[in-house]
């Protein structure tokens, strides 16, 4: 028990020398890679018969970029987002738990196809988990 | 009408108007720990057992059997989760005394309420309060070594926290229980002592990591009181949980649970299956 506390402080401590050395961003692949999750992540709305009906009537090349510009700058990419703001976005929604927590399952879905390592998809969810409360019951 | 029977009849009669669960995140929930409540191998957590979201209801069941140098503990059970906010449990533990012969059965029922938070996507940890009945169904042992009681209740609050990506990456969970009691071995060996009934605030512990979407490895640790004079220790163990999909999980773990009624050095294999029916 003491052994494994140690080894996960050890570890928490290596893990805040490591991230200093790049942003999240470059270890994801940088503006390439961006793109490919967020092209698999629109893949995967696309054939989601629940979280389809949401983006009904939006402009998807929009949502593309504006999800691509977002994820640059949470990951350090030097992005600044230029797009509307979550709750503006969401408004009218009425985005569920349930629904929230599906999306993030396609997320993973689409991080996976793209290859992203567990460790990079679990950061990148942290980053984009704070957003969270702006974009429910809204 | 047996235990598992009144369960059925219980989870049958139940009308379900609302969507099965499956909106939390895989690895988040699923397991029931071995009183019947959602938690870890044998401490409670503030989770619920289901992947039940505000909107959902989910049905858990499972079997837990741990193999000692003496004696074998197992355990079948069933949980409802409601709307992520209620988790009503019933297990029933049967524990073998391979040694010297003979078994003793405990039926438990427990109740627990999220009160604040969610384990993911909260800044703090969730909390909820929760409470186990505990009935012994063999009491002669029990009263033998001097307890005060066949049947008994916990009361504990629970505090639990998922980091995404907290350690290298990995996501880090962690659990802390304050459980007040008078249980002898969970219950098993009655409740208090004819000379000393008293409740006793117990804390139990668990961290874990999970290495991927399927695969947490983690330790737990858990206070007991020693009320019968029997040197009752407190337990641990470390575990390797394999999360396949939200429908099955298996947990094997290394369990070392001190002495038991004597005798010493309970060490051995845990090994739990369950599963989300609903």
């Amino acid at each position: 028990m003491v052994k494994l506390l140690t080894g996960i402080f050890f570890l928490l401590l290596l893990n805040g020398c490591a991230s200093h050395n790049q942003t999240l961003y470059s270890e994801l692949g940088g503006k390439q890679k961006v793109e490919e999750i967020v092209n698999n992540f629109v893949t995967e709305i696309e054939y989601d018969p629940v979280i389809l009906p949401y983006f009904e009537g939006s402009d998807i090349d929009r949502f593309r970029a504006k999800l691509e510009e977002q994820i640059c700058m949470v990951s350090g990419g030097g992005c600044s987002y230029t797009g509307d703001t979550m709750e503006q976005v969401h408004a009218g929604m009425n985005i569920t738990e349930t629904h929230f927590n599906h999306t993030v399952d396609l997320l993973i879905n689409a991080m996976d196809k793209s290859g992203v390592p567990h460790p990079l998809q679990n950061r990148l969810l942290a980053e984009l988990a704070k957003m969270r409360g702006q974009m429910l019951y809204r | 009408m047996t235990l598992l029977q009144r369960v059925c009849v219980l989870l049958l009669s139940v009308s379900l108007p609302v969507l099965a669960g499956s909106g939390k995140l895989t690895g988040t929930a699923g397991l029931n720990q071995v009183e019947g409540s959602g938690g870890g191998g044998i401490v409670p957590w503030a989770t619920l057992s289901g992947y039940d979201t505000d909107s959902e209801v989910s049905v858990n069941a499972f079997l837990t059997r741990v193999n000692l140098d003496d004696y074998r503990l197992q355990v079948a059970g069933a949980s409802v989760s409601l709307y992520d906010r209620v988790e009503l449990s019933v297990a029933r533990q049967t524990f073998d005394l391979t040694t010297i012969g003979g078994d003793i059965s405990q039926n438990i029922y427990g109740a627990k309420v999220r009160l604040w938070g969610d384990v993911v996507y909260s800044d703090l940890p969730q909390i909820s309060a929760g409470v186990q009945f505990k009935e012994l169904q063999d009491d002669a042992i029990a009263y033998a070594l001097g307890s005060a009681d066949n049947s008994g209740t916990d009361f504990y609050v629970s505090a639990t926290k998922v980091h995404l990506g907290a350690v290298a990456g990995y996501n880090l969970v962690w659990n802390l229980t304050a459980r007040m009691t008078n249980a002898n071995q969970m219950g098993l060996l009655g409740f208090g002592h004819t000379a000393d009934d008293d409740y006793e605030v117990m804390m139990e512990g668990s961290v874990g990591v999970l290495l991927n979407r399927h695969v947490a490895v983690g330790a737990e640790y858990r206070q007991k009181p020693d009320n019968l004079g029997l040197g009752e220790e407190d337990w641990w163990d470390v575990f390797v949980t394999y999360i396949p999909s939200k429908s099955f999980n298996l947990t094997l773990a290394w369990a070392e649970l001190g002495s038991i009624a004597g005798a010493p050095d309970q060490n051995g294999i845990y090994l739990s299956l369950g599963g989300q029916l609903w």
